[in-house]
């Protein structure tokens, strides 16, 4: 395996990392994930696992990573959010997650030093063996992410559907409709918008 | 005829029962008739079994009846079991005899009360616990009777609750003849524990086989005994609590303080006199306890100006004679004073009883006087009854079982002169004081007018306990004048017979001889200082000596202020010292950490998701750190 | 210890910040950098099994970011801000 690539996508991926979590913008930190994602499927397929490669890329950086920016945009904070975000991200609230972390980070380099962590072979996993091992001892595997995903679409439909809002502006809607052609030009339900204006 | 022995304590408790829950709802003649009638059933009863007994006597002398094993632990079997000889016959019929005639009086005297059917229950739970006491077999059942009599004393006392210095009369009563009660009890563990029964027949054989005497067990038992006695039957040093329990209404005064329930003491040591004879210091601190305490109650009597208190004082002396009568060992002649000093205690309360209703509740004698022609029949009750408390001699009651009582006190073996002499002082004293009371309220001028006079059902109690002051003690006369033993004989199955062994310079006749001059000199004396020259006496309690013995004898000899002093004030103090009571604290303070924790715990849940993901965080660093480093 | 360093780094940012979406973006951190444990251990072995954990990871992540998601509209909807400590109702 290429160490040097594997050392430039490791700090790429590190660098990347540390600046969504610093980032006040959620579009450029979400901007960054999808960098940092990138660069660990580089490292994946450094490791010799081209396929888990593409398929880091594919749904997690394409598709969950696209999924929220989506809903970012959608709640559509504006400027005065990432303000408000600033002000809440002070350099003392740092003190104690950073320590936590560094106290991992402690625990799990002391696990690698202790343990005998021999290089590896640079062997290859294809994909026709993943495949194989999904199709056959980890097949009760694959039909209950079937159930989960299944279960993810319900929920997340449910719970993404919410009941229109009360028209605030039935007095207003319906005195636009007395005046202009009632069948054609209704406002629409739960729009706070009244119809017509820009 | 003796299986009805079980109604004769059932009865009255029945009806208590009875009074207690539907007493409030019924009519006041109901109420009387279902009270008064109760211990009517009693005294037939009772009569019918003396009868019985008299006319063909069980064998032994005794009859047993038990109706169930109480407690059944190991050894320890009591029975609620009922035991008649002579000495508990006699006391049953005395008991119930005068709980009736007490109970018809109240029917009357009670009548404008609101608490009438309450006082019933009360009297009624009285009496079923007196005879329970009285006819036990053992001294568990007994005990369990003597505190039943205590606890009615402490509801009649405080009878009217309102008054909060009733309801401490009360507390006072309770509290100090508890003193006595715990002596008791201690000396029943004593009893149990070396002699393993509580079976009073039982008990009395065990002790006289196996206890020389006197052994140091044997003192110390009969010494619990004793202060049982004194306790309940108001002696020294606990008889600070029968003057104030004349808070009472009068006819609790008459039937508890009076007749029966005060004399428990003095069954008690009767009961259990083997033990006393085998305890002579014992049975002298029972002599040298009734001397005393005639002289200092007889003195206080003298002084006070309450109607009752003089009466209450007077029983207190007059039981000092009956324990004197015990302690030189003449035990029926106590158990003969016991029942002549039961009627005449009782007439002078029913009577006092009528005087105090008469002019309005008032009870200072200072406010009284002339009362002569208007209530007759209290004048000629008060004239009986006083008589026979001081002794008359020949025709009344009390002159036969007190000569009896002197006259043993001379002669018995374990008698002195000194404590016949006290005897004769007591007679001084008695006369004295009864007859002051008589001429300060019934002689000189009028006061107050007399308000209401009594009806039959006062009337009748009254000539029936006069009648009963007067012959009651020809049941038993001295040799000079008939020779009648047929008390002492009756008796003579339960109690032993005194060995008369100093009859030296003295012969019965000359004690009583001496003992009636006593009374005479007493008679004249108050004659002279309270009907002629009234200004004498006053002159005499003006002067500097007059007044201090005056103030310490009102006081009853200081005790109340010795007590106070020596007892009540340290534990005020350290309660005082306990106010935030910090023995308690521990327990509190269990309580309070408990609360802390709570309080603690509470603001984990904050409902904060940053908060727990942090708490979640640092308890897997915690953990992986455990798992690297243990 | 690539791993360990990007799950360190997703524990702080999950701890430090308080708008949800972050919060879930550094969820999504921790889970890939646990999948990339799983593949690195797999690769050493030259086994199959740590890419097919990684997939099953990955299908889980996936669902989980659709119903969080989901569920930060509806808190954004009821409360009005993105705020974690605003939606502190149960509390007490």
């Amino acid at each position: 395996m290429n160490v040097i690539a594997f050392y430039i996508a490791a700090a790429i991926a590190i660098v990347t990392t540390l600046l969504v979590i610093t980032r006040k913008n959620a579009v450029q930190a979400l901007l960054y994930l999808a960098l940092s994602l990138i660069s660990v499927a580089v490292v994946f397929f450094d490791l010799g696992a081209p396929f888990v490669a593409a398929l880091e890329v594919i749904i997690y950086a394409g598709s969950i990573i696209v999924l929220f920016i989506f809903v970012v945009m959608m709640l559509n904070l504006g400027k005065r959010a990432t303000l408000a975000e600033g002000r809440l991200l002070q350099p003392r609230m740092w003190i104690g997650p950073t320590i936590f972390a560094a106290i991992l980070i402690g625990e799990v380099a002391y696990l690698l030093a202790r343990g005998n962590a021999t290089a590896a072979a640079a062997h290859l996993v294809s994909p026709k063996e993943v495949g194989m091992a999904l199709y056959g001892p980890y097949l009760i595997g694959v039909e209950l992410s079937s159930f989960l995903l299944m279960s993810a679409l319900v929920g997340a439909y449910h719970l993404g559907w919410h009941k229109q809002p009360k028209p605030e502006t039935e007095d207003v809607g319906r005195e636009y409709s007395t005046r202009i052609d009632a069948g054609r030009d209704t406002v629409r339900a739960g729009s706070s918008r009244p119809a017509g204006a820009p | 005829m003796f299986e009805l022995l079980f109604l004769v304590p059932v009865i009255p408790f029945a009806s208590f029962l009875w009074l207690a829950t539907l007493g409030p709802r019924s009519s006041r003649r109901m109420v009387a008739v279902v009270g008064v009638g109760s211990i009517a059933a009693c005294t037939v009863i009772s009569l019918l079994i003396t009868g019985s007994y008299l006319a063909s006597p069980p064998a032994g002398g005794s009859y047993t009846q038990v109706l169930w094993t109480w407690i059944a632990v190991g050894r320890f079997t009591p029975q609620v079991a009922f035991y008649l000889d002579a000495l508990s016959l006699i006391m049953m019929l005395v008991v119930s005899f005068v709980s009736f005639i007490i109970h018809l009086y109240s029917a009357e005297f009670m009548l404008e009360d609101e608490g009438y059917s309450r006082f019933f229950a009360y009297m009624n739970l009285f009496v079923a616990s007196m005879i329970t006491l009285v006819l036990a077999n053992n001294l568990l059942l007994l005990y369990l009777g003597w505190e039943g009599v205590g606890l009615c004393s402490y509801l009649l006392i405080g009878f009217w609750y309102q008054d909060s210095a009733n309801g401490a009369a009360a507390q006072k009563a309770f509290i100090v003849t508890r003193v006595g009660d715990t002596a008791f009890a201690i000396g029943l563990f004593l009893l149990f524990t070396h002699l393993g029964t509580l079976d009073i027949q039982e008990l009395m054989h065990r002790a006289a086989q196996q206890w020389a005497v006197g052994s140091a067990l044997a003192i110390a038992a009969a010494a619990l005994l004793l202060g049982g006695a004194v306790g309940k039957s108001a002696q020294l040093p606990l008889q600070t609590w029968l003057p104030d329990a004349m808070a009472g209404p009068t006819p609790t005064s008459a039937l508890i303080h009076a007749a029966t329930m005060v004399t428990a003491g003095v069954y008690l040591i009767a009961r259990t006199h083997v033990l006393f004879s085998l305890a002579p210091p014992a049975q002298f601190a029972v002599a040298i306890v009734g001397a005393a305490t005639l002289l200092l109650a007889g003195c206080s009597a003298l002084v006070q100006s309450d109607i009752k208190r003089v009466l209450a004082y007077s029983t207190i002396s007059q039981i000092g004679y009956m324990f004197l009568a015990l302690g030189v060992g003449a035990w029926s002649a106590a158990i003969f004073h016991l029942m002549t000093h039961a009627f005449f205690k009782a007439l002078l309360f029913l009577v006092a009883g009528i005087v105090i209703q008469a002019l309005h509740h008032e009870h200072d004698v200072f406010k009284m006087g002339g009362l002569r022609k208007d209530l007759p029949y209290a004048f000629w009750g008060f004239v009986i009854g006083g008589s026979a408390l001081g002794g008359l001699p020949l025709i009344t009651a009390g002159f036969y079982s007190k000569d009896l009582i002197l006259w043993q006190a001379w002669s018995s073996a374990q008698g002195s002169e000194a404590l016949w002499a006290a005897g004769i002082i007591g007679v001084l004293l008695t006369s004295l004081y009864i007859y002051r009371l008589i001429f300060l309220v019934f002689y000189g001028d009028k006061k107050m007018e007399v308000a209401h006079r009594p009806g039959w059902q006062i009337k009748v109690p009254v000539v029936v306990l006069s009648v009963l002051a007067i012959i009651g003690g020809f049941v038993n006369l001295p040799p000079g004048l008939g020779n009648v033993r047929a008390f002492t004989n009756l008796l003579s199955s339960a109690l032993p017979a005194i060995a008369e062994t100093r009859a030296s310079a003295m012969s019965e006749g000359l004690s009583a001889g001496i003992s009636a001059a006593a009374f005479a000199i007493g008679l004249l004396a108050a004659y002279v200082l309270f009907v002629r020259r009234r200004t004498v006496s006053q002159k005499l309690a003006s002067t500097a000596l007059g007044r201090a013995l005056h103030r310490f004898w009102f006081a009853d000899w200081g005790m109340d202020w010795l007590y106070d002093r020596a007892f009540v004030r340290p534990v005020i103090w350290f309660t005082n010292i306990d106010r935030k009571d910090f023995i308690d604290s521990f327990y509190s303070g269990l309580a309070h950490l408990s609360e802390f924790s709570w309080r603690a715990l509470r603001t984990t849940e904050n409902g904060r998701v940053r908060w727990y993901a942090a708490w979640i965080t640092a308890g897997a660093v915690i953990f992986v750190a455990l798992v690297l480093w243990t | 210890m690539l791993a360990g360093i990007l799950f360190a780094l997703g524990v702080a940012g999950l701890l430090v910040r308080r708008n949800l979406v972050f919060i879930l973006m550094s969820i999504e951190i921790m889970l890939n950098a646990a999948g990339l444990a799983f593949v690195t251990a797999g690769a050493r072995w030259a086994q199959a099994d740590g890419q097919v954990m990684f997939i099953f990871i990955l299908a889980m992540a996936a669902s989980e970011v659709s119903v969080g998601l989901a569920l930060v509209l509806q808190l954004y909807h009821q409360n009005r801000s993105l705020d974690a400590d605003e939606a502190s109702e149960m509390r007490g």
